[in-house]
């Protein structure tokens, strides 16, 4: 038999999907199904681990069947997952103790601040690269060990385990407990120098030591399935915006990609050695190929990109579908003098003001609703540049260009509004689904379908390129008010609200 | 049941009869086609033409099915909205056939660019969306118009201009290449509108059958074609990014 492909998991926040990968790294099939989104109260987000377990086996035969292919026909599986999600499981029976926390889930902020107290928000920063937020996965687990009695004991008798979506699925398909590096770094257990857990923050976290699993590069053999898939190795495992980013092939320091969806994600690859932010961004592990030095990556998150458009979209209702945001914004040629900053539940990378509110600043009577959605486009690009600011001042490297992927790289004008507010050529790749592309890569490099990184990087091809197109005076102008606007947004909040 | 309305039935007679043709009817030919008398055809005409489901040819008198019928049928589909939901298989396609992708609507009698894949090969290469090219000497033209027959009628009305020695001008010519675009499902221009660029498209539809843009790559003559004979293996991949591309769109497969 002629195994010849590699299969990648994309287990993410509304679905599971599976591509399958030739050598070219073009994509020969994909499946997809979407999972429950479990909403227990306001701010509470959950997952059944047992369905997410359910349909990634299901996609996995799906995008075989659709290829007309076997499981036999692979030479291995990379997994790319949601993250910080966090899961706690009994391994004698299986079975979770609870449904999975979701990353969006608020309910660990009395916790997070309390974590902080007179120390802040960035007490374990130069740990762990992150500051304290509900995102992380270290105080869910404390948050869940306490929600009922009993738990905190069985974890420490190693009786309960905890892991985020890899680690489930992983243990599930290989019945070893183990994570990735870059899984690990989103937990806030972790230490970024000596990529193990690290003491002070367990006993920070409350979170027992025994329950934690083996912390693993991003590309090894973890081991290889049980029946459900047919014995194929399990190879990979990165979170997702990591996939990307090795999806991109951004393999060297300096090198970044932007993946533009709900919200967006600028990971910037910083080599060897972690850099901590001056200016609002998060450290984590970029990757780590087997026995290599791990890298590390600069990472600015953008709350609400994607997520104004559908905004817009259902809440608004100026516009039928998405792409119709195009179509409305160009019946103008400008943005009428306006600026929306989405700042709906605060600001995040570089800001992180949670007293901010969203803003549609510079309103005038000759304001149009085609002014209103070339605002609504340009708020992704302005986000962007402030990212992009933040990350050339923290790494001293000035970015050459932007590789863009994701579903907003459809939008045309974006993407060339994009350019011209950096001032940089913005490109796009041929393969648009970098996640799954970079979780293929890591696991065929394990196995040696691809010899090294310099393969990956021979398939990666510009599929659409936009060259900058504004004068200076005019970016700076456009910069300045947007940065005006920002201004506008804060100390909204009041402690009676 | 209450019994058919005859003049409904004769009126969806007359509209089925225009809509399954390639030129235009004069009355006589609608009221001997159905074996009515030509004063009830006149009739409801009449009436079809109030409410924009039948047009009429102002110099020849001549009627074909209107605008606003095509509109009820169909969904318009935006090319911003085409551009989003082809986006992997346009990349797909690129990726298979290593030649570049453009993704085209009709736009005032010309083919609109909404989507434009490079050629994965990482030469410099130009984006370019909202360019607007002729329909009779491209392939994605040649699609659009053989899905569109009043279009062709429309367009033998005016010149077509030359642009290379391959252009077809003649509008005889045109229709039976039309004709044979869509007995085969895909369109070729060879050399037609640049001298040493060939390029294959095929159509890409809606939910209801209509074809609302076509997907085409393009390249250099000697990689396209073997003996000046189009290159099988690759039109068949431009047919099938244009199935997915459909089946995508809500198309029942064909």
């Amino acid at each position: 038999m002629n195994a010849q492909y590699v299969a990648a998991i994309d287990q993410g926040t509304s679905s599971s999907r599976c591509l399958v990968f030739d050598l070219q790294g073009r994509i020969v099939s994909l499946s997809q199904k979407e999972h429950e989104q479990i909403f227990p109260r306001p701010g509470w987000v959950e997952h059944d681990p047992h369905e997410i377990l359910r349909n990634v086996i299901e996609v996995v035969h799906g995008a075989l069947d659709t290829g007309g292919l076997d499981v036999r026909d692979l030479v291995a599986v990379g997994i790319a997952n949601q993250r910080e999600t966090t899961v706690v499981w009994d391994p004698h029976t299986g079975e979770p103790v609870h449904n999975a926390i979701v990353w969006q889930d608020t309910r660990t902020d009395a916790l997070c601040r309390k974590l902080g107290a007179e120390l802040g928000q960035d007490r374990f920063r130069d740990k762990c690269g992150l500051p304290l937020a509900t995102y992380f996965s270290g105080p869910k687990v404390s948050w869940l060990l306490d929600s009922a009695p009993g738990l905190r004991k069985r974890a420490e008798e190693g009786d309960l385990l905890f892991g985020t979506m890899d680690s489930w699925l992983i243990w599930n398909l290989t019945g070893r407990h183990v994570t990735d590096v870059t899984n690990a770094s989103r937990t806030m257990l972790m230490n970024l120098e000596t990529l193990d857990w690290d003491d002070t923050l367990l006993d920070a976290m409350g979170v027992p030591r025994a329950m934690l699993p083996a912390i693993q590069p991003s590309s090894a053999i973890y081991g290889e399935a049980g029946d459900s898939l047919g014995g194929v190795p399990i190879a990979a495992a990165l979170g997702d915006q990591q996939a990307a980013l090795f999806g991109q092939t951004c393999f060297s320091a300096g090198e970044a990609k932007c993946t533009y969806g709900t919200g967006s994600f600028l990971l910037l690859n910083t080599g060897s050695r972690p850099v901590l932010s001056g200016h609002g961004l998060i450290t984590t592990v970029g990757s780590k190929i087997g026995d290599e030095p791990a890298t590390y990556a600069l990472e600015g998150s953008i709350a609400v990109t994607g997520a104004l458009v559908q905004w817009f979209r259902d809440k608004v209702g100026l516009i039928g579908s998405a792409p119709e945001v195009e179509t409305l914004a160009r019946t103008v040629d400008d943005n009428g003098g306006i600026y929306f900053v989405p700042a709906f539940s605060g600001l995040f990378a570089p800001h992180w003001r949670g007293d901010a509110r969203g803003v549609i600043a510079g309103l005038t009577g000759y304001v149009t609703k085609g002014h209103l959605a070339r605002a609504v486009l340009e708020a992704t690009a302005w986000q962007t540049r402030e990212v992009v600011d933040a990350m050339n001042a923290d790494s001293g490297i000035e970015m050459t260009s932007l590789k863009a992927d994701g579903g907003m790289t459809a939008n045309n004008l974006l993407m060339q509004f994009l350019a011209d507010v950096l001032g940089l050529p913005v490109v796009r790749p041929n393969v648009a689904e970098t996640v799954s592309l970079g979780a293929a890569y890591a696991a065929g490099l394990a196995v040696g379908f691809w010899p090294d990184v310099e393969s990956l990087r021979a398939n990666w091809h510009k599929a659409a390129e936009w060259i900058p197109n504004m004068d200076q005076a005019e970016r700076d102008r456009g910069y300045r008010k947007w940065k005006k606007a920002v201004q506008r947004t804060l100390d909204w909040v009041d402690d009676d609200d | 049941m209450p019994k058919p309305i005859q003049s409904i039935e004769r009126a969806s007679a007359i509209l089925r009869l225009l809509s399954g043709r390639t030129r235009r009817l004069s009355l006589a030919e609608v009221a001997g086609e159905l074996g009515l008398p030509k004063g009830t055809v006149y009739g409801i005409m009449r009436t079809l033409l109030s409410v924009g489901f039948v047009e009429q040819d102002p110099e020849s008198g001549k009627y074909r099915i209107g605008a606003a019928l095509l509109h009820l049928g169909s969904s318009y589909l935006d090319g911003n909205e085409l551009r989003t939901r082809a986006l992997n298989w346009a990349d797909w396609l690129a990726a298979r056939t290593n030649e570049s992708v453009r993704l085209g609507t009709l736009h005032d009698g010309q083919v609109l660019l909404v989507h434009h894949v490079f050629r994965p090969d990482n030469s410099p290469q130009v984006l370019e969306v909202g360019a607007l090219l002729p329909m009779h000497a491209t392939a994605m033209g040649k699609v659009l118009l053989a899905y569109h027959p009043y279009l062709t009628e429309d367009l033998s009305n005016g010149r077509l201009p030359r642009f290379t020695s391959g252009t077809i001008t003649d509008p005889k010519l045109l229709a039976i290449e039309l004709e044979q675009v869509r007995e085969q499902g895909w369109a070729a221009s060879l050399e037609e509108l640049i001298e040493g660029e060939t390029s294959f498209a095929a159509p890409i539809r809606d939910r209801q059958g209509v074809a609302v843009g076509a997907i085409a790559i393009s390249g250099p003559t000697e990689r396209l074609c073997d003996d000046a004979q189009p290159r099988i293996e690759l039109v068949s991949y431009v047919r099938e990014g244009a199935r997915t591309i459909s089946r995508d769109l809500g198309a029942v497969p064909w």
